[in-house]
């Protein structure tokens, strides 16, 4: 029996909202007009993972580098090939456009974002990060510390957040509002522990949290916060306010998809003493587009030669450089090259690239599902005026299983009148079991979860949609569960291999700053080959 | 037997409604439509006519079933009448031909109110000489207009307003329609009381729910917070409007914070635009305006021969519409929208100048003051330096800056952002009575000397002298250290939060 909307929302927001809810025949209200994002999972399913035998290459081309994958990885990659001066670099993606899980879209009102949202405003030793803002236009200056300035229309406009808890919002994420002797108590022994952390190094200098986690100290006791999670290393310290654990809870699910009690409490940690530069110190301004991240990618992918539309099958090492074999829009397509980035998760990296088909099974990441709505409004609902928080950037419900929603024209200052509201849902629990469960679910039965949870706090926000765009990240992004961080790192690139391997999946978190340093790391092994 | 006396009474309120809704519309269409000799001698005119109409067609109506007619009759004045004001407070935002909508009013009431009185003779006609009727009924009925001629401007429209006025009156016709069911139950058949009682009761309730719905045009709290009655209120999507009229002139409030008063409003706007039309390197012939829906501003803009174009954005067209049909409000700003000079624009001025990349010799930035997220981000050193660079090499750009004795953290928030933004600053005040002291902030890309002289124009407030005294700082408004604000710490509407809950 396939389910009912009702059925869908029951199973997603829990089942007093699924009776609250205008599911199964439509009774109360119409759900918008909606559509499904391809997410290229469908195209990688059956062009690589399920295809019987590799398409045969008649024509061969030829390339100096070939890059794999247009996500941030990929593209930075190819970038970096541009500014080193290696030319004929081209980039074959399996998607029609490029971005990969820090994709974009826009209509007449707004660019928005499909993924990734925001990168944390770098500290002075991240100079590649501030070569690339600083390429963008995105650096105002320099302050009196030298420390740099992100411009002003990037760093995100107050209010950033807002949380609704029992019928109006609240300023920030922490709930200050009720909150007890004991819980203020709590959060401060947090931000101790956390100032701790953010100003401690080892005898070599290195952070104990650093961006990217490359630049992470290895020392022992540092490693040793990867062996428990992020809710037991709360517990130990006696943090237990739930107002605490709400917070941190959120920031695991928001960041990695994950509850606290599956964090890594290295993760945990890390989410928020990495973006602080010292003891005491605000945490770094996050920084946002309008399409958040897409931003960066289509800065990025200015002047690179990208294929979109090829699923890539096969790559291998030859004598004296690379074979590529795929499938694009005309039908099979061999390349060859000196050297190639295989920027792609690490599950397609198993299947296509050859050494490490054979070799023994290298440990297997954790991903978690994600879905992400674009609601396309005609107008904004009405705000209460009193007692109640202005729309922030980042809109969140306290009592939903979802993240709330994150405004795309907060940023510019569009204020009134139609705007895009991107709206996150991040499954908490095993990837591959969550999909069966949404097996024969579409676009109406999502667009209705959506619609349910976000009347939590708008309640004729329906009369005003116009239509609803739903992506489904089935393998959204790797996982820092207990022990992954660490133990699941992989070796050092070798850099005198010509194919190397580049994604943020290496690092067991998916965040910008590391998918563009494994690409950084790839492009720069392979120009030193090239030398 | 009909109690007579009693149906007096019930002539002597529907006298006084009659009449109310004859001034309510009178009222109502000096206010809106301005001119008001023509407005309540149209008004009075039509209404007496009507009445006129209404007792000759008072004829084909035949004996039978009499006293339900003349309930339904009372019943439809209630509707009708009830309806009127808060149905042409509707329709001015929207409705074109607002003038024949409120005529229509007035002639559908007064052909209602024209019927009343013959039926109800008739209804008395066998109970006493016709003599003694037609003296009663006719003393009651003049009695009832004196009555409601004190009300109106004593106790409705102050304590009222207009919109709960008109719907009080409708309430008090339904109630002695329904009163008369009982009055005339003699005349009526068992049926025709009940279906009369039931309608009765419907139109009551209907009022009195409008009644309280009536807070979506003025609010009993907001009724009092404002000294002067409302003549006339508008919840936008943008901003809540609000005109008052009282002995001294109107007042024109959004979100409840007095943006000017008519009487003093001259001093605000010369200080606000002749400084900066005099700081500009050569005569501005193309000015910005931004905010400032009000058109006073640009008429002092308008007065400078030098100037070719104006474009004035404000984000409301509720506002600017306003401006520019409201006759109070056109007459004060000199019909300034009509000037083929002036182009309007709606939309947020932070992202139409980041869109539009003109260059002005003169900027006048007249926003409200920053008590919300969506205002304070006009005050960032982002959007003063998206204003920087539409600036002309030798413009200069003013700025309404809040006060600097009430908020000084605030004023000085304003001039150090803006001069954080890349502009050479001279903060002023002046004095506008319903205001206080009021600050801005006159800024040019380079350093310079603030004007000295006053352009050669008809001037109520500003001349040489009172132009240089601007320039000065009191002890009590001088600098103090604050943070400049930014997107993302809005520092000035903290700072404004604050500094005026202290006055509050
Ligand atoms: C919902 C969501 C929200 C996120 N929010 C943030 C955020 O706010 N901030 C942040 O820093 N990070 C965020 N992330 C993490 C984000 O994944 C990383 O920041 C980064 O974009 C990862 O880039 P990547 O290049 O490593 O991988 P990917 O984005 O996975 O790119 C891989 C690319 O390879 C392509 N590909 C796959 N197989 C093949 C094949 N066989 N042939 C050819 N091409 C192929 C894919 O189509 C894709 O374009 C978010 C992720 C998700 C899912």
């Amino acid at each position: 029996m396939t389910p009912t909307r009702r059925d869908f929302v029951a199973l997603l927001l829990g089942a007093p909202l699924a009776y609250a809810c205008r599911g199964g025949g439509g009774d109360r209200g119409r759900t918008p007009p909606s559509a499904l994002l391809d997410t290229g999972m469908t195209r990688g399913h059956t062009a690589v993972r399920d295809a019987a035998t590799p398409p045969v290459v008649t024509a061969w081309r030829q390339a100096r580098v070939v890059v794999i994958g247009a996500g941030i990885a990929g593209l930075t990659a190819a970038w970096e090939l541009r500014r080193q001066g290696v030319t004929d670099v081209v980039v074959l993606e399996l998607c029609d456009v490029a971005g990969g899980t820090a994709r974009g879209g826009a209509t007449d009102v707004t660019a928005y974002p499909w993924g990734a949202h925001y990168v944390v405003a770098p500290q002075p030793a991240q100079t590649d990060m501030i070569a690339l803002l600083g390429e963008m236009g995105a650096i105002e200056g320099h302050d009196a510390t030298g420390a740099l300035i992100i411009d002003e229309a990037l760093r995100c406009r107050e209010p950033e957040e807002r949380v609704f808890y029992r019928g109006r919002w609240y300023e920030g994420l922490y709930l200050d509002a009720g909150s007890t002797a004991e819980d203020r108590r709590q959060l401060a022994g947090f931000k101790r522990e956390i100032d701790q952390w953010a100003a401690w190094h080892d005898a070599s200098g290195a952070r104990a949290f650093a961006i990217p986690t490359r630049a992470s100290s290895p020392a022992p006791e540092v490693r040793a916060l990867d062996q428990v999670s992020f809710a037991a290393w709360l517990d130990a310290r006696k943090l237990t306010s739930e107002r605490l654990r709400w917070l941190a809870d959120y920031a695991c699910r928001d960041d990695y998809g994950l509850l606290a009690a599956d964090t890594s409490a290295w993760a945990g940690l890390f989410y928020f003493a990495a973006r602080q530069r010292a003891a005491g110190a605000a945490p770094q301004s996050v920084v946002t587009w309008p399409d958040g991240n897409h931003a960066l990618v289509r800065h990025l992918a200015t002047g690179a030669a990208i294929e979109t539309g090829v699923a890539v099958h096969d790559v291998r090492e030859v004598a004296g450089g690379v074979e590529v074999v795929a499938t694009g829009p005309q039908g099979p397509l061999g390349i060859r090259a000196a050297a190639a980035v295989v920027a792609v998760p690490g599950f397609v990296a198993d299947r296509i690239v050859e050494s490490r088909r054979g070799g023994p099974p290298a440990p297997k990441g954790d991903y978690g599902a994600w879905c992400v709505a674009n609601v396309h409004l005609r107008d904004r609902p009405r705000e209460r005026s009193r007692g109640s928080a202005p729309p922030a950037w980042d809109n969140v419900f306290r009592d939903s299983p979802s993240l709330g929603y994150v405004s795309a024209t907060h940023q510019a200052g569009r204020d009134r009148g139609a705007t895009v509201w991107t709206w996150y849902y991040p499954f908490p629990g095993d990837a591959a079991a969550t999909r069966k469960q949404l097996a024969g679910a579409g676009a109406a039965e999502w667009t209705e979860v959506v619609m349910t949870d976000l009347e939590r706090a708008h309640p004729g926000v329906r009369a005003l949609v116009e239509h609803v765009e739903i992506a489904f990240w089935g393998h959204g992004m790797i996982r820092p569960r207990v022990g992954a961080v660490w133990g699941r790192r992989p070796p050092d690139l070798d850099t005198a291999a010509r194919v190397q391997i580049a994604h943020t999946d290496r690092s067991s978190l998916a965040l910008f700053e590391e998918a563009f340093d494994h690409g950084l790391a790839a492009a720069r092994a392979i120009v030193g080959q090239l030398a | 037997m009909i109690r007579a006396g009693a149906l007096y009474l019930n002539v002597f309120v529907v006298a006084i409604c009659g009449l109310v809704y004859e001034l309510l519309a009178g009222t109502l269409g000096s206010y809106l439509l301005g001119d008001s000799v023509t407005q309540f001698s149209l008004v009075i005119g039509l209404y007496l006519s009507a009445m006129g109409v209404g007792a000759w067609l008072s004829r084909r109506l035949d004996d039978t079933d009499l006293a339900r007619r003349f309930l339904d009759v009372e019943l439809a004045v209630a509707v009708v009448g009830g309806a009127s004001a808060p149905v042409l407070f509707v329709c001015y935002g929207s409705v074109v031909h607002f003038q024949l909508v409120l005529l229509g009013f007035v002639g559908a009431i007064g052909i209602l109110v024209g019927l009343e009185l013959p039926l109800l003779m008739r209804l008395l006609e066998g109970q006493m000489t016709f003599k003694d009727l037609v003296s009663r009924v006719l003393t009651f009925d003049y009695i009832g207009a004196l009555a409601a001629a004190i009300m109106f401007p004593l106790v409705l429209v102050p304590k009222l307003g207009l919109v709960r006025s008109s719907l009080a009156m409708g309430s008090a016709n339904a109630v002695v329609a329904l009163w008369g069911t009982w009055l005339l139950a003699p005349k009526l058949s068992a049926k025709g009381v009940l279906a009369v009682r039931i309608r009765a009761a419907l139109v009551l309730a209907g009022m009195v729910v409008a009644l309280v719905m009536a807070d979506r045009f003025t609010s009993w709290a907001e009724d009092e917070m404002y000294a002067d009655p409302i003549v006339f209120s508008d919840n936008t999507p943008y901003q809540r409007i609000v005109v008052t009229r009282g002995r001294a002139g109107f007042q024109l409030f959004l979100n409840g914070n007095l943006q000017f008063a008519s009487a003093d409003e001259y001093r605000y706007h010369e200080a606000l635009v002749h400084p900066v039309m005099m700081a500009a390197d050569a005569p501005p012939k193309k000015v910005l305006v931004l905010g400032g829906g009000d058109g006073l501003a640009l008429r002092e803009i308008l007065e400078h021969p030098s100037v070719e174009q104006v474009t004035l954005v404000d984000l409301d067209p509720a506002m600017t519409g306003l401006s520019k049909r409201f006759p109070a409000l056109a007459e004060l700003n000199h019909h300034s929208f009509a000037d083929p000079r002036v182009t309007v624009v709606n939309d947020d001025a932070m992202v139409w100048v980041a869109d539009h990349p003109a260059l002005w010799d003169a900027i006048v930035v007249d926003f409200p003051d920053p008590n919300t997220f969506a205002l304070g981000k006009l005050y960032t050193k982002l959007f003063y330096k998206r204003v920087l660079a539409r600036l002309a090499p030798g413009g200069a750009m003013v700025v309404q800056a809040t006060s600097p004795l009430f908020a000084r953290k605030s004023y000085w928030c304003i001039q150090d952002t803006i001069a954080a933004a890349g502009f050479s600053v001279h903060p002023y005040q002046v004095t506008v009575p319903s205001f206080g002291v009021w600050g801005y902030a006159l800024a040019k890309r380079a350093p310079f000397t603030p004007p000295t002289h006053v352009p050669k124009l008809p001037l109520r407030y500003l001349n040489d002298d009172a132009l240089v005294a601007m320039f000065q700082m009191p002890a009590d408004m001088t600098h103090v250290d604050v943070e400049v604000n930014q997107l993302d710490n809005q520092a000035l509407v903290r700072y404004y939060e604050r500094e005026w809950r202290r006055w509050e």
